[in-house]
């Protein structure tokens, strides 16, 4: 399509005289008079509104599918520590199941199991979990368990327990996280799955007793939650 | 101190005269929150310096826009809109730094300081001045919270910079000492009491000295006379 040289002319005429008005009316002085009327502070507020909603909006479109990736990354570092990486094949993102688990107390009515394969057969899974009763919140945690019901690793994703002290639940902080490898519903009685102080197998920490009580709660409704479907879960 | 004026006074006032905490006791909530470690107070310095600059520069540029009636909830709009793209931003394009920093993002929205300097100075000032103002605030603030996360951190672990190398990277794993070793604790500095009481030593450190500086001007002043009379 070939653009008649007068109508470009014509719209090049009509961009200067724009850009001559906004230069114009941006004029200290003329925003000087204009500040107090009403209708500019409407309009102003208005458009500050506008401006700030559209950015973030295209932002927050532009970058969701980055951020979903990134947190995809997170999930499969975090499976990672869970679950050895010689004892599977298939991706585990990919291979899951959803297992109702309203009845565990461990934050969600529904959980979602990650199988871990090895030639077709499961090996291991590994599931996220919650200890809704922490000393200052949930603590969240992600537990690797074979197909036994060995325990392969637990790590805590996120909490908001006292730094310093309750903090030690972090495998960055101490290896007491470290002592639930190999534990299982077989090789420790119920009265053993609790905190040193209750009669039980496992530290707490001097100067916070509720953080791995609860911990080490949760981790055990966790393990009851895998039996009950453990059937299910390695012969999908 | 070879600022030309008005910077010299700015520089001045941000990081000591008229320091958020010290001079204006602002901005306490995130300062008592996050100062535990010495590094939680770098990490929260840092992301508290970059939003403070790109506040009080857009505040600046839009100074004339903006009609005193409805000032403040213009520059509570601006100041969210921003934090919220910086931590959008980081999410997706600074994952590892995100999941470091991004609890303090966050906590920057409540940051009454920014809203302070875009009241105070910003909303007044040319752009340049007002940039030099935030990076200068900023500076000062994350001097507070590192003086105050190191003397907390020593006094309740007997570490300094724990933890620094994620943060920061390996690179700054030197940062990392044990000041005391074999040292059994101090829990109460590392609970928000101990952020108060470090926070008022501080204070009175810095009044100290203040009064130091103002005992030394007079003598000179009231001597000069008496020479003058011989």
């Amino acid at each position: 399509m070939k653009i008649d040289p007068a109508t470009v002319e014509h719209w090049k005429k009509q961009a200067a005289i724009y850009k001559e008005f906004v230069i114009n009316w941006l004029e200290p002085a003329n925003l000087e008079r204009l500040r107090p009327l009403l209708e500019f502070q409407t309009g102003i507020l208005a458009g500050f509104a506008l401006i700030a909603s559209v950015l973030l909006g295209v932002t927050n479109c532009s970058t969701e599918g980055t951020i979903q990736r990134r947190l995809q990354e997170d999930l499969q570092n975090s499976l990672a520590e869970v679950v050895p990486a010689d004892l599977y094949d298939n991706d585990l993102l990919q291979d899951t199941l959803t297992i109702p688990s309203a009845n565990y107390n461990i934050g969600t009515n529904e959980t979602t199991v990650y199988i871990a394969k090895k030639f077709g057969k499961v090996t291991a899974v590994s599931f996220k979990f919650t200890a809704p009763d922490g000393y200052s919140g949930a603590i969240n945690m992600i537990m690797g368990v074979d197909r036994d019901g060995n325990i392969l690793g637990v790590r805590v994703l996120s909490h908001k327990e006292t730094p310093g002290l309750g903090d030690k639940i972090e495998v960055a902080k101490s290896n007491w996280i470290l002592s639930f490898v190999g534990r299982s519903l077989d090789n420790l009685t119920p009265t053993q799955w609790a905190v040193k102080k209750d009669g039980g197998e496992f530290d707490q920490f001097a100067g916070a007793t509720i953080t791995p009580r609860k911990s080490v709660q949760a981790i055990y409704r966790g393990l009851q939650l895998f039996k009950e479907h453990q059937a299910q879960l390695i012969n999908p | 101190m070879f600022l030309p004026e008005p910077y010299r006074k700015i520089a001045l006032d941000g990081i000591w005269n008229n320091n958020i905490v010290f001079g204006q006791n602002l901005a306490l909530c995130p300062l008592l929150a996050v100062t535990g470690t010495a590094t939680n107070g770098l990490g929260m310095g840092l992301a508290t310096l970059v939003v403070i600059i790109a506040s009080n520069g857009l505040i600046s540029v839009t100074r004339h826009l903006i009609p005193n009636e409805i000032r403040i909830p213009i520059f509570v709009l601006l100041i969210a809109a921003l934090v919220t793209l910086v931590d959008i931003l980081m999410n997706a394009w600074a994952h590892e730094l995100y999941k470091v920093l991004g609890l303090f993002i966050a906590l920057i929205v409540t940051n009454c300081a920014l809203l302070g300097r875009a009241e105070a100075f910003a909303s007044k000032q040319p752009v340049r001045h007002a940039l030099w103002d935030g990076l200068m605030m900023g500076l000062g603030f994350a001097l507070v919270l590192v003086a105050l996360g190191a003397a907390r951190e020593i006094s309740a672990s007997g570490t300094l910079f724990a933890n620094a190398s994620l943060l920061l990277g390996e690179s700054f794993s030197f940062l990392e000492v044990t000041v005391i070793p074999d040292y059994k604790g101090f829990l109460l500095m590392a609970l928000p009491p101990g952020g108060f009481i470090m926070l008022a030593f501080l204070i009175v450190g810095k009044r100290l000295i203040d009064q130091k500086l103002a005992e030394r001007k007079v003598p000179v002043a009231v001597l000069t006379p008496v020479n003058a009379e011989e």
